[in-house]
Order: structure tokens, then C-alpha cells, then sequence
């Protein structure tokens, strides 16, 4: 009976192999759903590029790739999802071309030295992806809700318990506020979107929310339950009356949730594409030359910005020590930064603003 | 008595049948094809003390039958060959028999190895982070990996808690479903049962995650409000859904085919004689299973169960999904938590930390003593037990 057992097992996992080889091979050579549009200023070159990281931009790079490689034949780039840190660490170690990173190197952490040493040239941090990070709830009878930051710390923390408290009332006249309990859902696995939601409490309320923001420590900051994954937090508000959490815009829009708009004084904005673009436009660059390292204002009170952001950036260097690598790489980002940013919306991803575009361009103009 | 025929008649193909000999078996056929003669007639006494006493003496030759093989070759070449020829002549029939020898107890040490080398490896990478550790490592109940506050706690009691569960729920299951496929059920129905019972090793756990948590919680929603009114500290309600409990009862579908598969094979060589002694001296169906079929299984049993338990304490992605984490602690299993192997896939997303990521592997350290000293409770019993069948 055993062996009938490890046939079956057997079976299956061969079964499991086939199809996740049929599923390799085919988001590799799944090239026409990303569509032509700004296509049209594509610099070929051919050959392979590797790149790997934050899991974040996976969907830009993924329509980006396949818009480049149906324009050039002979281009071949693989961008492997694996978290912010291993793309870095895979970058510094020179295993492959360029990162992808929820954030910039960190000189603290010694990665500006090691990114040098790896290129033997100056690193880059340039912004590409704009991510508006979404407040989900799901409450019957309330179709607008209005919150400030300190209200949202006040809920995340345990401190706000219930929907009808007076604070959020005073900020929704007119709403019917119900008086039951606030569900709070987090992402329970470890995630840049945790950590960026997190810089903006804590750059808002540091009176309430007191811990250090970091990728991992949901369980211990917030009060509520968390959820695994982006998809866990968005089905786990739309299944219970009362929730909210946080999640990509993209998935919010996806599952078909209502979204908070966030008032940091200027008049309640939604999340969208272009008050995330605001955001981010606000934001003020403290990399120095072509290094464009971003510290994004998430108390910004700039009219019709929405500050609850995360912005990738990808990783190169200036110089690569194989000139066809590097022509690749360059060629690659120009597409990226310039027509690229066109298919960034439909995938829930906001572009970049318009001035900061034309100082990654700049930048991405001088990688050889 | 045409009634304890037809009994017989259907009692006949599990025994015979079983796909599968056991080591054991070598006794065991032995016994049957000499009893097979008189034991149509039913001589049931000489058969009730047979299947214990064979097996031990006169059976241990015929297992190692590849013992006598090797004795045998070396005593063929002194007939063939002269004296002094003896050493070159046996070395070439030697060889291959060493070669395979050393072939074996290198497989064996191999494993061995990779123990120890995934002990040394938990160890190492773990005590860095446990001596930086600002909080007291085993009775901690916060795991903030990455400020360097970690205990263990927490972990241990949801993974002990619901493991523990899941048994409680999945082995009285399996156990019916082994005596109904081995007992009751038809020819005809037991195969087509043992088989989706097989079945449900086979579905990849994420795919109970998924299940779990888009299906099974919210139903199960209901029975944990009812369950919340029992007293005590376990029963308080907490949370809607994503709870401990939740999760345990995934688990138990989980384990189910694992001590069904043991509990069966076991069930199913439970010496005829035993079984027709029990029916002739007037047993019935239930009572012979009592007196025959069930202590003759519970060695079987209970290591079923155990592997059942390793793999419950084990068990990542279904956990990963189904349970909603939450801080701070509390008895209740009507609440979320995290597992050591849930806590660890969660984390592992951004393993970059080398002192965070040693607080991972510390927990993975714990998870492994754990899975050790089951493993060795569920043999000690085994063995314990092996006395009394």
C-alpha cells in the first residue's frame, strides 16, 4: 500500500514539474499581452541581461520585458523576483546586471562600497516604479471615507477601536459611522509595502506609532491580524464587515475595494495614479551626481498628492566592465524610463513626475 | 454457520492480498502456508500460538536469506578451485559483494551526515544571533526577528497546540477509515476508498492553504462560536477566522492519508489466526476487532500517528495561509499565531539581515530538537509496545 502511496506521490510531482516548466516557458514567451503602446522608442540590443529583485515592480518589469523583447529579437532579459535585499546582494556580487530595490543602497549597511567595488564605477539608484499603496475597508453603508494620517495611526496602533469614534466622525460629517469594532489587517510576511506604510505613520504621528519601520515587525506594531501576502490582505478585508488594511493599489482595484482618502491638510485625496505621481514629485533628491536616491515627504501637504507611496528603484552602474552589458543595460532603462512609463497605470502602478523623469533619463543616458 | 463463512470469505482477501510483504512477512507466509492446510478446519489452537512464537527463532534464517548467499559463496570456491587459488578466486566473486556492502552503509552514513551537517548548520548559523538576542530566547513570547527581539514561546505553543489538534481530530478518523477498508468494507469498495484516502497525500499543500482559507474558515466560522461557550481560557473567542483552530483541522485533513496508509497496512496483517480464534470462541464483528485486530495494531498505530505528528509540527505553506498572525500572546485557539515553520516562510522574503535571518534559523533549530524528540518518543513506544504483540 506504500508503494501505491509514493506512485501517486511520484505522479503528482512529476505532473507538478511538467506544469510549472509549461508555466516557465510560457510567461517567458508571453510577449503580446503588454501591447505596443510606447513601444516606439526602443533602442535594440541584443543578447542576455539578468536582473533580480524587489518583487514590488514584478509587473512593470514583466510587461516591460515582454514589450522589449517583441520588438527586438535577439534580446533575452530574465528579471527574477526575489526580494529587494537578494537583488542587492546578487548585484554587489556581481551575479547579475542590475537590481531592482524598494530602496536605495544603504552606505550604513555597506552597500554603497560594495556596489563600487562591484562595478568599479559609481553605483545608481534610479527611481522607475511608483507604487500608491491603498487603504482598503470594507463597511455597509459607507461608500466615502475620509481619514487623516494621525487617525490611521491612531487605528493601525489600537488606539481607535471602534468605526463611530468621534475622531473619525468629525472628519466624515454626514457618513453613518457604525459602532462596531475596526478589523485591522496586515500583511504578515515580511514586505516593503509594510515597511513604506510604516514610514508614512511614522513620519506623521511619531507620538503613536514609536517603532522603527521595518519590513518584518507587523505583528509587534500593529494591532489587528495579519494576513500572508497582498492577495490574503485584500480578500481578508472584502470578507469581513469593518476591516481595513493596506494593500497595492493594484490589488485594491482588483478585488474591488473601497479606498480611504487620506487628508494631510490640504482636503481628502484618493489613491490614484496621479496623486501618487504628486507625491512622489514632491519628494526631494539627496543622491548626489547622477545617483538619484529619493526621500519621499509622507506628510507632504502639496494639493491633490497622495502620500502613501513606495517607489522602486533599479540598481546599475555607471561603467560596466563589459561594454555590450552596459549598452544593454542603458538601452533597456531608456525604454523603461521614456515609453515604459506609458503601460505603468494599467498595471496599478503610477508613473513617474515629470521632472524627476527627466533626471533619471539624464542619468540612465549616461551609463555605458 | 453459513453466516461465519461468508464472514471468513470476506476476511480472506486483505490477509492474502496485501500487495506489499512486509519484512516480517517472510515469517508470516511461512506460518500461513504450513497453516494452511489445517486452518481450513479450523484447528484455531495450535494457530493462536503460532503467529507470536515463529517469528523469532526459526523465521530470522529465512529473512536473511542474503546472509546465506554470502555464506554460500564462499564456501563454493574450495570446491572449484585448489587451496592456495582460494584468495584470487573468491576476491572476484568478493568484490562485487563488497563493493555493494560498502555501497550500502555509504548510503546509510550519507544520510547520517546530512543530519548532522543540517544540525551543525542550524547551530552555527543560529547562536550569533541567540547570544545578541535582547530578550530571554526560550520564554520570550515577541519574535521581532529584525530588532533582535526573539523568543520562542509563542511558536512553541501554537505549533504544539496545533498539532496537537489536528491529531486529536485525524486519528480517530483514520483509524475507522483503516478498519473499514480492512473489516467492513467489500472488496470491491476498499480499494476504490483506500485509494482516494491515498488520494489526499497527493494534493500539494498549498492547495489546502488556499482551500483553507477561501473555503474552509469562514465555514467554519459557526462551530467556533459554538465551541467559544465551553469555559476556560483555550475556548475564548477571538478572532473571526484565520485561527488556530482553523488551521489544526486543514492539518488534520493533511495527516489523514499518512496514519490511514499505516493504520491499514498494519490492520491488515493482523494474524488470520488470531481473527479466527476471536470469531470461533463466539466473538463479534466489534469484539474481535477489540480483542484481535487493535492490539495487534497499536505499535502500528501509534507510529503512524507519530509520523502523522512530524509532519503536522512541519507543515509550512497550509499554515502560512490559513493563520492570521497577531502580537503579543494568549492561550486561546480561537486566535491567529504563527508556527516556528509559518514564521520562518514569512520572513523568508527578505532573508538579508544575517542576524535577523539567524533568528529564523534559530526557531528552524527548535523545530528540529522538536521533530527529534518525537521521533524518538513515537520509536520508544514502538518498541516498548512490540513486546506485548
Amino acid at each position: 500500500m506504500n508503494v501505491k502511496l509514493n506512485r501517486v506521490g511520484i505522479a503528482a510531482g512529476v505532473l507538478l514539474t511538467v506544469t510549472a516548466l509549461a508555466a516557465c516557458s510560457s510567461s517567458g514567451s508571453k510577449k503580446d499581452n503588454a501591447g505596443g503602446s510606447g513601444s516606439g522608442d526602443i533602442t535594440c540590443s541584443s543578447g542576455n541581461l539578468k536582473a533580480e529583485g524587489s518583487t514590488a515592480q514584478a509587473n512593470a518589469m514583466t510587461a516591460w520585458i515582454n514589450a522589449y523583447e517583441k520588438k527586438c529579437s535577439g534580446a533575452k532579459i530574465n528579471y527574477n523576483p526575489t526580494g529587494s535585499g537578494a537583488g542587492v546582494s546578487q548585484f554587489n556580487a556581481n551575479q547579475v546586471d542590475f537590481a531592482g530595490s524598494d530602496s536605495a543602497l544603504d552606505p550604513t549597511k555597506g552597500e554603497v562600497a560594495a556596489a563600487q567595488k562591484r562595478c568599479g564605477s559609481t553605483p545608481l539608484d534610479l527611481p522607475m516604479v511608483v507604487g500608491p499603496i491603498a487603504l482598503g475597508y470594507k463597511l455597509s453603508g459607507v461608500d466615502k471615507l475620509v481619514l487623516t494620517p494621525e487617525l490611521v495611526t491612531k487605528i493601525f496602533t489600537g488606539k481607535i477601536t471602534k468605526w463611530d469614534d468621534p475622531a473619525i466622525a468629525a472628519v466624515n460629517s454626514g457618513a453613518k459611522l457604525p459602532s462596531s469594532a475596526i478589523n485591522v489587517i496586515y500583511r504578515s510576511d515580511a514586505s516593503g509595502t509594510t515597511a513604506n506604510f510604516e514610514k508614512f505613520l511614522a513620519a506623521n504621528d511619531p507620538t503613536d506609532f514609536t517603532a522603527q519601520p521595518a519590513k518584518d515587525n507587523a505583528n509587534q506594531v500593529f494591532k489587528g491580524q495579519g494576513k500572508a501576502g497582498s492577495q490574503g490582505v485584500a480578500s481578508a478585508i472584502s470578507s469581513t464587515d469593518g476591516s481595513i488594511g493596506y494593500v497595492e493599489y493594484s490589488f485594491a482595484v482588483n478585488g474591488s475595494l473601497s479606498t480611504v482618502s487620506v487628508d494631510s491638510g490640504s482636503g481628502p485625496v484618493d489613491v490614484s495614479k496621479d496623486s501618487a505621481s504628486a507625491a512622489v514629485a514632491d519628494a526631494q533628491v539627496t543622491g548626489t551626481g547622477d545617483d538619484l536616491t529619493l526621500k519621499i515627504n509622507y506628510a507632504t501637504k502639496a494639493k491633490g498628492a497622495y502620500p502613501i507611496v513606495l517607489v522602486t528603484y533599479e540598481v546599475a552602474c555607471t561603467k560596466y566592465s563589459n561594454a555590450a552589458t552596459g549598452k544593454f543595460v542603458k538601452n533597456f532603462l531608456d525604454y523603461t524610463v521614456n515609453g515604459g512609463q506609458s503601460l505603468l497605470a494599467g498595471l496599478g502602478y503610477a508613473p513617474l513626475p515629470s521632472a524627476l523623469q527627466t533626471k533619471v533619463k539624464a542619468s540612465v543616458g549616461k551609463i555605458s | 454457520m453459513p453466516e461465519r463463512e461468508t464472514m471468513t470469505d470476506r476476511l480472506q482477501p486483505p490477509a492474502g492480498d496485501s500487495p506489499i510483504d512486509p519484512p516480517r512477512v517472510g515469517g508470516e507466509t511461512l506460518h500461513e502456508r504450513r497453516a494452511d492446510g489445517p486452518l481450513v478446519h479450523g484447528d484455531s489452537g495450535q494457530d493462536i500460538v503460532e503467529p507470536g512464537a515463529p517469528i523469532d527463532p526459526q523465521v530470522r534464517p529465512v529473512i536473511g536469506s542474503a546472509q546465506a548467499l554470502a555464506i554460500d559463496l564462499s564456501e563454493t570456491p574450495p570446491i572449484s578451485g585448489a587451496g592456495p587459488a582460494t584468495s584470487s578466486g573468491t576476491g572476484r566473486v568478493r568484490i562485487g559483494d563488497r563493493v555493494f556492502g560498502l555501497m550500502t552503509s555509504g548510503a546509510s552514513l550519507f544520510v547520517i551526515l546530512v543530519v548532522l551537517l543540517v544540525g551543525v548548520f542550524l547551530v552555527v548559523k543560529s547562536v550569533p544571533s541567540i547570544a545578541d538576542d535582547k530578550l530571554n530566547f526560550l520564554t520570550a513570547t515577541e519574535f521581532d526577528p529584525g530588532n533582535l527581539r526573539f523568543g520562542i514561546a509563542a511558536l512553541l505553543w501554537v505549533t504544539v497546540v496545533i498539532s496537537i489538534i489536528a491529531m486529536i481530530v485525524a486519528v480517530p478518523i483514520a483509524i475507522g477509515i483503516a478498519l473499514f477498508i480492512t473489516q467492513y468494507a467489500p472488496k470491491r469498495l476498499a480499494r476504490p476508498v483506500a485509494y482516494v484516502v491515498d488520494l489526499l497525500a497527493a494534493i500539494p499543500s498549498i492547495i489546502y492553504g488556499i482551500w483553507g482559507y477561501t473555503e474552509l474558515a469562514p465555514k467554519l466560522e459557526p462551530v467556533q462560536r459554538l465551541l467559544s461557550h465551553l469555559p476556560g481560557p483555550l475556548f475564548a473567542l477571538k478572532f473571526p477566522t484565520g485561527t488556530i483552530f482553523d488551521g489544526a483541522l486543514v492539518l488534520a485533513v493533511m495527516v489523514l492519508p499518512i496514519v490511514t496508509a499505516i493504520s491499514r497496512d498494519v490492520f491488515e496483517r493482523t494474524p488470520r489466526a488470531n481473527i479466527e480464534a476471536a470469531l470461533a470462541l463466539g466473538a463479534t464483528r466489534w469484539e474481535m476487532i477489540r480483542m484481535a485486530v487493535l492490539p495487534y495494531g497499536r505499535a502500528g498505530v501509534v507510529s503512524g500517528a507519530m509520523l502523522g505528528l512530524g509532519r503536522a509540527l512541519g507543515e509550512t505553506i497550509a499554515v502560512y495561509f490559513v493563520l492570521s498572525t497577531v502580537g503579543g500572546f494568549d492561550t486561546s485557539i480561537f486566535r491567529g499565531g504563527s508556527t516556528f515553520a509559518s514564521a520562518i516562510a514569512l520572513g523568508s522574503a527578505e532573508f538579508n539581515n544575517p542576524k535577523a535571518t539567524g533568528a529564523y534559523i534559530a526557531a528552524g533549530l527548535v523545530l528540529f530538537l522538536l521533530t527529534f524528540v518525537v521521533n524518538a518518543a513515537a520509536r520508544a513506544v514502538v518498541n516498548r509496545r512490540k513486546d506485548f504483540v
